[in-house]
């Protein structure tokens, strides 16, 4: 802040608490405290008549109590321009203190459990790490993947051990990490309206559900030229690419010929959101051997 | 001495005296904050809006969602830990008018953008119910059913530049057909999906 400005603040806060401290002395007329009189203000009104008394002393002693608690905030914080205040206090060094403590105290915590395998956290002795890392995911996980982590609809089920994106420890922190971008790409014009009715039931067959067998054997070829190349030939999927096992009977978008015609139409581009930015290292460790816990 | 009884009968002098007092308050706290750098210049590296994210920001008004939720993470270890680094003054000079809200019914969404998917917070908006069991806020299924025209998302964009925020002319020129047919669902994720994420300054952990 410039010299004026800071001046400017300081004499106009500096003005207005003495220049109310000398209104409130100078309109006192030398009154003693609590001092009643029978002179009024000298107007009567249907002969009530306004007595003129002093301010009363509690009163009095509240507005000196309050320019004193002005003055010495002041002089403590920082209020006048680019006075520091005798503290040097400031709201993001606050901030600062709270991170400090809660790293001193908080670290140790995580550090310890940093160091233990994943399987070693699912040893009943280490039973805190996995709830910390159950809170962590109730914060941050399961207003898409459910309390439990059993998904919804478009949000995968995390307890049901079928992995997108695999389900290693390494996978499951890369997912955390940096996030995944889903592309199932829209075959609607590629296929025709007649060619998505003939996949959707070769899709359902490969589920073992109920389907047109004539019509699905019509979408064979296509499925191994346009789809075997991200779900493989025999539809098992493919982690590296995040194309679901469709042999399973396990759906992210829905199993009925509607559903998944129109993931057919359409495309599907779930995203899974990078944390890595938010969590820390430690954190998206104990995050992962919950995660995996849920599918043990 | 001045005597209560010269003032309480001279309407002109006490309200000067009134005046003075309490203007003093708005010229010490409000007037500097006009002419300081780290509250009239923006953050470094900050883009406007896009045409689309402009418009979503207007439903966001429009549907009152600001009188829920804040934009605004206070320097408190609870609330960094939670929504990311504090805000800060510089970056708020390009909105008009600011949103930073006074009460948090819903959470802040400061820095909401990248947190969630696209598709989450179209299920979300469609009913929160949906994806969180226990939310209580409001449905807004219209979103999904009436689109934009783009008719004035250039002139709000005039607008907002007279008061300073650097529109290009290619902006403004491409406005309608930017937004023209769109959603006010597709409008109103791009917005919260840019919130937060105008600049790259701050590290959000």
């Amino acid at each position: 802040m410039s010299a004026f400005w800071s001046a400017w603040i300081s004499i106009i806060t500096l003005g207005v608490i003495f220049g109310c401290t000398w209104l409130l002395f100078a309109t006192r007329k030398g009154q003693k405290y609590n001092e009643t009189t029978e002179e009024t203000v000298g107007h009567a009104f249907d002969g009530i008549e306004e007595l003129d008394n002093p301010l009363p002393k509690w009163w009095f002693q509240m507005f000196v109590a309050t320019v004193i608690f002005g003055l010495v905030y002041l002089l403590l914080y920082p209020g006048l321009g680019n006075f520091k205040g005798l503290l040097g206090w400031t709201s993001t060094g606050q901030w600062e203190e709270e991170m400090q403590y809660a790293e001193k105290h908080y670290a140790p915590v995580f550090e310890r459990f940093a160091q233990l395998s994943i399987e070693e956290l699912h040893q009943p002795a280490n039973a805190e790490g996995l709830r910390i890392g159950q809170r962590l995911f109730a914060n941050n996980c399961s207003v898409c993947h459910g309390v439990g982590g059993v998904g919804a609809y478009g949000f995968p089920n995390l307890t049901n051990n079928d992995w997108l994106y695999g389900g290693t420890e390494e996978n499951i922190k890369t997912t955390l990490v940096q996030g995944r971008n889903g592309a199932m790409p829209a075959w609607g014009d590629v296929l025709g309206e007649d060619g998505i009715r003939d996949m959707s039931h070769y899709v359902l067959s490969l589920a073992n559900r109920e389907h047109d067998a004539e019509s699905a054997s019509r979408a064979q070829p296509q499925f191994a030229a346009l789809c075997a190349a991200c779900h493989m030939p025999d539809g098992t999927g493919m982690h590296a690419l995040g194309a679901p096992n469709l042999t399973n009977d396990i759906w992210l978008y829905g199993g009925s010929f509607e559903q998944i015609a129109h993931t057919l139409r359409h495309g599907r581009f779930g995203v899974m959101p990078a944390f890595g930015g938010q969590l820390s290292d430690d954190q998206i460790h104990l995050i992962t051997a919950y995660v995996k816990s849920l599918s043990k | 001495m001045i005597k209560h009884e010269t003032i309480e009968k001279n309407v002109g002098l006490m309200a000067v005296l009134i005046i003075l007092v309490i203007s003093g308050g708005g010229l010490a706290e409000i007037v500097p904050l006009f002419f300081k750098d780290s509250t009239t210049k923006p953050i470094e590296g900050m883009r406007t809006y896009t045409a689309l994210e402009l418009e979503g920001r207007d439903i966001y008004i429009r549907e009152g969602c600001h009188v829920c939720h804040t934009q605004m993470v206070r320097p408190f270890r609870a609330e960094t830990e939670r929504y990311g680094h504090f805000s800060t003054a510089n970056e708020h000079v390009w909105e008009h008018p600011f949103l930073w809200g006074s009460k948090r019914t819903g959470p802040d969404l400061a820095r909401v953008g990248g947190r969630y998917s696209d598709d989450w917070q179209r299920a979300h908006l469609y009913n929160p119910r949906d994806v969180v069991p226990t939310s209580k806020m409001p449905s807004y299924p219209w979103l999904f059913e009436r689109q934009l025209s783009g008719a004035q998302t250039g002139q709000k964009m005039e607008t907002l530049r007279t008061l300073g925020v650097p529109f290009t002319d290619e902006q403004i020129a491409n406005a309608r057909s930017d937004v023209q047919g769109k959603y006010e669902i597709d409008a109103l994720v791009a917005y919260l999906q840019a919130l937060g994420k105008t600049h790259s300054n701050y590290s959000t952990r």
